[in-house]
């Protein structure tokens, strides 16, 4: 079954290259929701500049809640609490720091969710949006990056006709990629996807995971997935986590082949979770 | 029944004591089910019942009038002097005491009450909005003739401070403090309206990098938007509807005007003088209050027209 999905196939050369340089990486970082429980434990791991990492584990492992401290999602809700550290490479910052503005940071980190959630507003207006959010008003610049950016999302040529019609009249599938030409619109530097296809039938999940495997030329990617193939379909690098822990990190072949832990291995062979 | 059991009996079903005793089990539920339908249809039946009951009675009496009083001339004569020797029926008098208390009365109530709403939705926190929240459902519950005297005795005299030729008896009084009352209901439906919108649809928003009054204004109103025109509408059928406010500060003489500095007469304000004055009935006179009363209908199914198209037309959008 793991066999054909290929693991590699999104572009990995053999063993032997040197990695890729850091886009970011999170350092022993704890998180605490404000009721006081704690969903993440000391987690140290490396992002790796235009790969895709999936982030995999059991239902409630705190995947979600690790995606989310990297546009600092969690600064939403009273009470919630982080430790520890994500520096941001190059300019070597640290996301999670008190003095670094949460608006900042998710203007550099944008986000794609679980169910389609598009604004109530025409599809151009919500390619806009961030755009719009930043103060741009300059007509033709907003032209241009919406076009550039439905087309960024694959989904151009299906809507140039209609860019007035509200985002919400598009198929489930299309208003997902509406969605992530919303969050390319901004030239984020980092992209978080929280189990983008869950929602969506698989002719729209494949057209979502080939749209993934092409944005890395542009962005680094996060994907939060509970599909293996899809894992193993899209991903360079991916983290096994379970119970708030990062088990294992690895290149996504040898995390599906050869992975180093016994725990990997009985969740990728479907012997748990 | 026998129809209905057929459908239960499962295919190839033959022993006909069970089939029985399925039928007997099914006929008590459906009794009480049947029971209950009745009950509803009971209760939707006298709201129905009661409200056509009120049509026709208006309708009936307004024939009556209206047999006295063409209504061409209702329509269009500028004076409402019912109890002159010379009576004029002309309504569009009353009708602009009640547009410019409105008017008047939204012109307060909209702006205040959606923004209480947009803060109590998008920026108090739970214990601000766990005071907020009782405290204007307070002001709703204080009785109109308590407001009406607060227009007459503490608004009035305050505006003539700023005002020195406005009269005691004036609109703009009266509007501003039934835009008070208003306030509660329009923040209170703005609010829940916005309150449902959901919270994917606001992170959405704030994973753009959007701050929480862009996220208010750009994206939970406009996703609101149905529920807030609701509010709004709702808001004008209270206004038009407003009896003691008008009666106690606005004084009660008919007169043709859409300045809110001058005193009038509202529909609803002319109706309770008539209705407790000692006109005798049947006279053309109390029979005015009739007309008055369905052009005052008239008046609220519009507005409902209005925010039922609103609302129709904003789904569309949204
Ligand atoms: N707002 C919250 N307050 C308190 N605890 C929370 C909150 N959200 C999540 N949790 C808890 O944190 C843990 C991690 O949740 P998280 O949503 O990150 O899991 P997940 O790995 O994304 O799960 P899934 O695959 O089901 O989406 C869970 O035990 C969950 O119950
Ligand atoms: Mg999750």
């Amino acid at each position: 079954m793991l066999g054909s999905a290929r693991p590699g196939a999104a572009g990995l050369t053999p063993d032997a290259s040197p990695p890729p340089p850091l886009k970011a990486e999170s350092r022993d970082l704890s998180f605490h929701y404000g009721n006081g429980f704690k969903a993440l434990n000391a987690i140290t791991m490396p992002v790796h500049e235009h790969r895709v990492t999936a982030l995999i584990g059991p239902s409630g492992c705190g995947k979600s809640t690790f995606l989310r401290c990297f546009n600092r999602m969690h600064d939403l809700y009273p009470g919630n609490r982080y430790e520890g550290a994500i520096v941001l490479h190059p300019d070597n910052t640290n996301l999670l720091a008190d003095d670094v503005d949460p608006i900042e940071v998710r203007m550099r980190v944008s986000m794609v969710f679980q169910k389609p959630n598009p604004f109530p507003k025409s599809i151009y207006e919500n390619v806009a949006y961030g755009l719009r959010v930043r103060g741009v008003t300059n007509k033709n610049h907003l032209d241009d990056k919406v076009e550039e950016s439905l087309r960024g999302a694959a989904l151009w040529d299906e809507v140039k006709q209609r860019l007035n019609e509200v985002g919400s009249n598009l198929s489930g599938g299309q208003q997902q990629r509406l969605c992530i030409a919303r969050a390319l619109a901004t030239d984020p530097e980092i992209l978080l996807f929280d189990e983008p296809t869950s929602a969506l039938d698989p002719i729209a999940t494949a057209s979502i995971e080939e749209l993934i495997s092409e944005l890395k030329k542009r962005v680094t990617i996060l994907i939060v997935t509970h599909n293996m193939q899809q894992a193993a379909r899209v991903s360079d690098y991916t983290a096994y986590m379970y119970l708030g822990e990062l088990i294992e990190f690895d290149r996504t072949d040898t995390i599906f082949f050869k992975p180093g832990r016994k725990e990997t291995e009985d969740y990728i062979t479907g012997r748990f979770g | 029944m026998e129809s209905a059991s057929a459908l239960d009996a499962p295919v190839g079903a033959t022993v006909p004591t069970v089939v029985s005793e399925r039928l007997a089990r099914k006929f008590s539920r459906n009794l009480k089910e049947r029971a209950i339908e009745a009950l509803l249809f009971l209760a939707a039946f006298v709201s129905v019942f009661t409200t056509a009951g009120i049509v026709y009675i208006l309708v009936k009496e307004s024939l009556v009038f209206f047999s006295h009083v063409p209504l061409w001339q209702f329509l269009t004569d500028t004076q409402w002097t019912p109890l002159f020797a010379d009576a004029h029926y002309g309504i569009s008098v009353l009708l602009s005491g009640t547009i410019t208390s409105s008017a008047v009365a939204l012109l307060v109530a909209i702006p205040l009450g959606t923004t209480i709403a947009i803060y109590l939705s998008e920026f108090a926190s739970p214990r601000a909005r766990e005071i907020a929240k009782p405290v204007l459902e307070l002001l709703s519950g204080v009785p109109t003739i308590v407001y009406g005297y607060f227009a007459l005795l503490f608004v009035t005299p305050l505006l003539q401070k700023l005002i020195p030729s406005l009269p005691g008896f004036n609109l703009l009084s009266a509007g501003i403090v039934m835009g008070i009352m208003i306030v509660p209901y329009v923040a209170s439906i703005s609010e829940d309206a916005m309150r449902a919108v959901p919270m994917a649809l606001r992170e959405g928003s704030f994973a753009m990098g959007a701050t929480r009054l862009q996220t208010a204004l750009k994206v939970v109103v406009p996703a609101a938007v149905s529920g807030i025109a609701a509010a709004y509408i709702l808001g004008v059928s209270r206004a038009v509807g407003e009896t003691m406010i008008l009666a106690v500060a606005a004084g009660m003489q008919p007169n043709l005007t859409f300045n809110p500095l001058e005193p009038a007469a509202t529909i609803t304000a002319y109706i309770v003088q008539v209705a407790l004055g000692d006109l005798p009935h049947g006279s053309v006179g109390y029979q005015t209050i009739f007309a008055a009363g369905l052009a005052l209908l008239l008046l609220t199914l519009f507005f409902n027209l209005v925010g039922f198209w609103m609302r129709r037309r904003y789904r569309e959008a949204y």
